[in-house]
């Protein structure tokens, strides 16, 4: 394991570090210390590496991780895994907005709380937070699946295309053609699956699905093009 | 009275014309809102209301055929190790694939890479054909992230994240179900066949300091390579040029509610914005004040169609313009030859503005495989490439009459306005006085 503290080197050598790694990996296994809330750390690896953050980092950890595995053991700032393509990113405390946002894959899992606009726009990312989501989560949010273990604020899923979501505490409110749905079979599997790979303890029968309702897919036009009496007259 | 037999009896109303009228009996039939593609096409102060002030006794102008006028330029050196040089200064604007055919997309790369320019993704990601065909692609970081990959990123040679487009400042985009082919819909990760909605803000930034942290990550990502433009329509442009700077950006791209757009409502490109010509002086203001004008490059877009407006827009202090509509009629778009089609669609050539209809006869704007074979790539690559080689020539031909041996060497200094309004927006003075409205007293 290679171990290094920012402190001692900048976010700008470090990720150049990890991102050699795409080219030839040298190193698999790395720890970073002394992160201090600093911004970008990590972002942008691809390549299946470990690399672990003791302490709190601020915003775009892990950002665009493509196959790469990334442990924070602290806080995390805004967009934490934004755009992840592949592997996983596992918050063990808090989250801040947007956690992430337009994620196309991979799992991101945050033990505790994630703030406003948690999955924003997320395209097929898995994610799994362990406590509350805060307001106008999943907007947008096209394809992927957020289970949240805790509760939901304001306007989840506004404007939802096909993303599921599975909430196990109260929900403040539903956002634009957003609604709930029966738990199906295979609604109870993917909960399953999500718990299963998050390693937290739940129960699937638990949840409460949320999903589109589809009124939106397309703009809404008339035909009221008619001429009544004799135009001619 | 009104005599049927005398039309001179008829009078229209200017409150109420005929297009008024058949907007709101449009509106009282669809009961939605028209949406369309082009830009404004309302009447507004234009480049075609500035003259230059061609060289004579007090000025010595070089020969214009010969004499060397150099048109060089270069993108985004304040921050990126590769920034990018071009040779000529007009560069293709951000289109996506989905509203164009994968076919005008690569004819667009092959026109700019034949005359020595980039050319721009859009909503929706990069795709073979453009990447394969373009020298130099600069890749849109837009609200949707639509097709969004960081390969992408790594594969671009710059990286513009977009706030916003003139015909649409503060709006989102649209893309009508007619278009979202099965390949549109797996690009962006949506159903085929909706109507799909492009966010109007980004999802993990709000305001120029968080900008300034995402442009930071995008560096990183990229190893701090790649110039990084920041694209905004026309509005607020001074605060918005200055907020753009100070967040990082190599390159300020402006875009006046001329621009054009695939699909907008109308209601949208007809009333929100401010003119190009307007907004070039308030951006170079603000690179001024900053002491970042020629730092920061500013490029400008809007209503460019000749080699007149592109000297014209780099006098008023632009670096380079940009063009998107006066590129897809080089392609083909609007050609008379086609007129018998436009009708058959109830438009006409020169008249043709539904591209979001997804049903254009030159198979520019659309999704259909049997229209957009119309469109022979190469045949538009060299088409495009014929286009940028006169509006190089004839902004040579106008910077050399003001003794310019640089197209960039142009100034205000060389520009007098035929009106009091573009006296003020272009802040020139009115043809024959000394006179800027606004700035000095008649």
């Amino acid at each position: 394991m290679k171990t290094v503290s920012l402190a001692e080197t900048s976010v700008r050598q470090l990720n150049a570090m990890l991102h050699a790694q795409a080219r030839g990996p040298t190193e698999t296994h790395w720890r970073i210390t002394d992160p201090d809330g600093r911004h970008a750390i990590a972002c942008g690896l691809d390549a299946a590496l470990d690399v672990t953050i003791d302490g709190h980092a601020g915003y775009y950890c892990a950002g665009m991780n493509q196959k790469a595995s990334v442990t924070i053991n602290g806080m995390v700032g805004v967009g934490v895994a934004e755009n992840m393509m592949s592997g996983r990113v596992h918050v063990r405390g808090n989250a801040s907005q947007s956690a992430g946002a337009t994620a196309h894959g991979g799992l991101l899992i945050i033990d505790g709380d994630a703030s406003a606009r948690c999955g924003i726009s997320m395209k097929g990312v898995d994610i799994v937070v362990g406590g509350s989501v805060g307001h106008m989560s999943a907007f947008m949010g096209q394809a992927g699946r957020l289970l949240v273990c805790g509760d939901a604020g304001e306007a989840l899923g506004d404007s939802l295309y096909e993303a599921r979501i599975y909430v196990r505490g109260s929900v403040a409110s539903l956002g634009a053609d957003c609604i709930e749905k029966p738990m199906r079979d295979e609604h109870l599997r993917d909960v399953a699956e999500l718990i299963a790979a998050a390693g937290i303890d739940a129960q699937p029968a638990d949840f409460r699905r949320y999903g589109s309702a589809r009124r939106l897919y397309h703009v809404a036009v008339d035909d009221a093009a008619i001429v009544t009496g004799d135009s001619h007259a | 009275m009104h005599d049927p037999a005398d039309p001179w009896t008829l009078r229209e109303s200017h409150t109420f014309d005929r297009h008024a009228i058949h907007e709101i009996q449009r509106a009282a039939t669809t009961g939605v809102y028209d949406i369309r593609g082009f830009g404004a096409k309302r009447r507004l102060p234009h480049f075609d209301d500035l003259l230059f002030l061609g060289a004579s006794m007090s000025r010595y102008p070089l020969e214009g055929y010969r004499e060397k006028c150099a048109t060089d330029v270069v993108l985004g050196d304040r921050f990126a190790s590769r920034p990018l040089h071009l040779d000529i200064p007009v560069t293709i604007a951000g289109m996506s694939f989905g509203a164009l055919s994968a076919q005008a997309k690569e004819a667009l790369g092959r026109g700019a890479s034949a005359a020595g320019t980039c050319t721009t993704t859009g909503d929706g990601g990069m795709t073979d054909e453009e990447r394969g065909h373009s020298k130099w692609l600069v890749y849109q970081y837009l609200p949707s992230r639509y097709g969004m990959n960081p390969d992408h990123l790594r594969a671009a040679d710059a990286i513009e994240v977009v706030l916003g487009q003139g015909a649409k400042p503060g709006g989102g985009g649209i893309l009508m179900g007619q278009k979202i082919s099965d390949r549109i819909a797996a690009m962006r990760t949506l159903p085929a066949g909706i109507d799909q909605r492009s966010a109007c803000r980004h999802p993990d930034w709000t305001g120029p300091d968080d900008l300034a942290i995402k442009i930071e990550e995008l560096r990183e990502i990229t190893g701090w390579e790649k110039p990084i433009h920041i694209k905004i329509g026309a509005s607020r442009t001074y605060y918005d040029v200055k907020l753009a700077v100070k967040a990082g950006a190599d390159v300020v791209v402006l875009d006046g509610m001329q621009g054009g757009t695939a699909a907008t409502q109308e209601v949208f490109i007809e009333h929100v914005g401010i003119p190009i010509l307007a907004a070039i002086p308030q951006a170079v203001q603000a690179l001024q004040e900053m002491d970042m004008h020629r730092t920061v490059q500013l490029v400008v877009s809007g209503g460019i169609r000749t080699g007149a407006d592109v000297a014209k827009a780099m006098a008023l202090g632009a670096d380079a313009v940009s063009i998107g509509t006066a590129a897809l009629i080089a392609l083909g778009c609007n050609d008379p030859q086609r007129d018998a089609d436009y009708h058959r669609i109830g438009s006409a050539a020169g008249f043709y503005d539904d591209y979001h209809a997804g049903q254009d006869p030159a198979g520019i704007s659309t999704q259909d495989p049997a229209l957009a074979a119309r469109l022979d790539p190469e045949l538009g690559g060299r088409r495009l490439a014929n286009y940028l080689r006169v509006l190089t020539a004839e902004a040579q031909t106008i910077a050399r009459a003001c003794g310019k041996s640089h197209i960039r060497n142009l100034e205000p200094e060389d520009l007098v306005a035929l009106t009091i309004e573009a006296a003020a927006m272009a802040r020139v003075p009115l043809a024959g006085t000394e006179w800027i409205p606004g700035v000095q007293s008649c």
